[in-house]
């Protein structure tokens, strides 16, 4: 079967392995574009946020290419993302277009749906279940490895004296992670790929500005959605760190995971455990990115999202009381990068501003 | 005499003026951008030069607004900033003490918060341009009124009527509608401005400590019905400072000021860049899936700088 999937970051890597490893054809979804969000834009409702239209672009874009399943996710809470594979399954269907498409129920809420639909997939694939075991295992390693560089690239990229260095460094890791088949191999392209971007000729002289990126989860994880924001703001000399990782969970070196509980995080300011997407958890990052030191806090948001709306309405308070500014960016249709650009190099230069003023305060205290 | 260039190249208005030693406004111009950034912005420094008649020796140059970095290259600058650092230097310079700046251009609108000198918040128009310069000229030329004369009509209104500002499209709609059912032109500018500042308190203002003094600030606020609107919304007076419509101009220019003070020499290339012939070329580079755009700048047929690429592969730029 050819198989194919949304497009989020640089988890096509390790998804293509796994789709192929189940004994399957692989469609590997092409980096949303300009001709994606068309053709998402012509056949989605109106209203719709930008991550149903991007995924619907991306849905019609994999069936050209004879995509013939999609798999995709579905979601808790009252967000309706997670409702969106259903709208999108009745669109192909209307549009008259031979393509299935099943939804993975997050495992914690339905544990039994999944493993029937890797059982099926694994069936119709003929592997054995000790080759589908090893190949999962495989791919989580993968989903970690793909992180590990991310997350180095992030920390490198401010302090790069030649720009693009750091990029081009991580993409030929990304390839060797691409490359790796068993887990010795992957542990060795995960390693030299680290190596790569350590050797990126570094200013460290430098002392960057420490931006935490929080929001939704497919503007925050999907650079093409996002105007390549952690690319820009590492260029203009800033360390980001965001929120969310794919291998998140199980890691323990990104912020949001240094905390236990980050709906208690939230309580004090919005007494409810979910009101759908990563609402509840924007409040709450923004709490622990300001625990942490971090100069300042960007949230992306698609345009007209509830759950980042309602956080939004909050930040202000968090903003005040922990004395950590924060920049809010609704993403819809518009391409240009221009006025991102602007509204990032001011937050910026206020963040430079109050870290020197706040420099000068403490050396006159002392 | 020792002076400072600024050139703020927006969407709708190209602004340049030149600040003496001490900041102080010594000539300024108020230009559209038509689209032709290029050529508005090297008539008018050669208009400035020619005012000037060699009198002010121009140290350094410093551009803001959307097209900063092609006028950069245009000028020989030596700042590029953004346009909300460049207008809270010059609001903070012009009006000491000055806590709230709102801004209103052609295209964009844009709240700042400053405390003792330094910006503390901001925020700018998203997705919706209601309430913009753009839209206002729009409806001064639908209504047949020049559009200096708009602001003036609103003054008039005795009993405002309510439009809906949220957007531009059915604030429009909504406008037409009372027409029809016959009120004044007078009261219908006034309603209008009411709901442009409605939904600029409700859009860039949310959530934003708006604190006396405040400044209102952009070509927008020579609309004497918007101010006296805001006046009305805040319950305070709001101050337009004299040159409200090219204050990001004269920020950029204090920007240089301070350049100057650490780097002691300039890149301007004079006033005279009237003879020099600025040329742009852009191709798509099929290096990758990213399909960048890529724009090369010439000047006098050689080639000065190259930009657009997202890997820093082509990128150039001869000092």
């Amino acid at each position: 079967m050819k198989i194919s999937f949304p497009h989020m970051g640089y988890s096509y890597i390790a998804l293509k392995w796994l789709v192929e490893n189940l004994g399957h054809e692989c469609i590997v979804p092409p980096e949303p574009s300009k001709r994606t969000l068309d053709l998402g834009v012509r056949h989605a409702p109106e209203f719709a946020c930008i991550p149903y239209k991007i995924l619907m672009g991306t849905y019609l874009e994999v069936a050209e290419m004879g995509a013939e399943l999609i798999l995709s996710s579905g979601g808790r809470g009252p967000c309706r993302a997670g409702y969106y594979w259903v709208m999108h399954r009745y669109l192909l269907e209307e549009l008259g277009l031979d393509v299935k498409l099943i939804a993975f129920e997050p495992p914690l809420n339905d544990l039994k749906g999944f493993f029937k639909t890797i059982h099926w997939l694994r069936k119709t694939g003929g592997r054995s279940v000790k080759e589908v075991l090893n190949a999962l295992e495989v791919t989580w390693e993968k989903i970690k490895a793909l992180d590990d560089l991310e997350l180095c690239s992030h920390e490198t990229r401010p302090y790069e004296v030649n720009r693009g260095d750091t990029t081009r460094a991580l993409w030929k890791g990304l390839d060797m992670v691409d490359q790796a088949n068993t887990l010795a191999e992957l542990a060795e392209a995960r390693h030299e790929g680290l190596r790569l971007l350590e050797s990126v000729p570094r200013d460290n002289s430098r002392n960057p500005l420490k931006i935490g990126i929080i929001g939704e989860i497919y503007v925050v994880l999907e650079p093409a959605a996002n105007h390549y924001i952690q690319i820009m703001l590492g260029e203009m000399g800033v360390h980001t760190d965001r929120s969310i990782y794919l291998s998140a969970y199980t890691r323990n070196n990104t912020i949001v995971n240094l905390e236990g509980d980050i709906k208690a995080m939230a309580r004090p300011y919005l007494n409810a455990d979910t009101i759908g997407g990563h609402g509840v958890n924007s409040v709450a990052e923004t709490v622990l990115y300001a625990k942490h030191g971090f100069d300042g806090v960007v949230q992306l948001a698609p345009f007209a999202c509830i759950p980042e709306i309602v956080a939004k309405g909050i930040l202000p308070t968090i903003s005040q009381e922990y004395g950590i500014p924060v920049l809010t960016i609704f993403i819809d249709e518009q391409t240009g990068k221009a006025g991102v650009q602007t509204r990032l190099e001011a937050f910026v230069d206020l963040l430079q501003r109050r870290r020197e003023n706040k420099a000068k305060s403490e050396r006159l205290a002392i | 005499m020792k002076g400072f260039l600024g050139v703020d190249v927006g969407s709708v208005s190209t602004n340049i003026v030149v600040v003496d030693a001490d900041g102080k406004l010594l000539v300024d111009r108020y230009l559209r951008t038509s689209g032709r950034p290029i050529e508005v912005v090297q008539q008018g420094i050669y208009d400035i030069g020619k005012e000037l008649a060699g009198d002010v020796e121009i140290l350094a140059a410093g551009t803001t607004g959307s097209a900063r970095f092609l006028t950069s290259m245009i000028v020989g600058a030596d700042v590029v900033k953004n346009e909300i650092t460049a207008h809270a230097v010059a609001a903070s310079n012009i009006v000491p003490g000055v806590r709230t700046i709102i801004e209103i251009g052609g295209q964009d609108s844009k709240i700042i918060i400053l405390r003792d000198g330094v910006v503390t918040d901001f925020a700018m128009n998203t997705v919706c341009a209601a309430g913009t310069g753009s839209f206002l000229d729009q409806q001064a030329s639908r209504l047949l009124i020049p559009i200096e004369e708009f602001g003036n009509y609103a003054l008039k209104a005795k009993n405002p009527v309510r439009i809906a500002g949220r957007c531009a499209v059915f604030a429009e709609s909504d406008m037409v509608h009372k027409q029809q059912l016959g009120y004044n032109t007078e009261d219908i500018i006034a309603g209008l401005c009411e709901a442009l500042v409605r939904n600029y308190m409700n859009n860039v203002g949310k959530g934003k400590e708006i604190l006396d003094p405040i400044i209102f600030q952009g070509g927008v606020a020579a609309n004497a019905g918007l101010v006296q609107a805001f006046n009305h919304y805040l319950n305070t007076e709001v101050t337009v400072p004299p040159y409200f419509g090219v204050m990001g101009a004269i920020g950029a220019a204090l920007l240089a000021k301070d350049i100057y003070a650490k780097k002691g020499s300039t890149n301007f290339k004079g006033f005279n860049l009237r003879d020099i012939k600025y040329v742009t070329t852009s191709f798509e580079c099929k290096g990758c899936s990213n399909a960048c755009e890529v724009v090369q700048f010439y000047q006098n047929g050689e080639l000065l700088a190259r930009w657009g690429d997202r890997c820093g592969k082509w990128e150039l730029q001869i000092d």
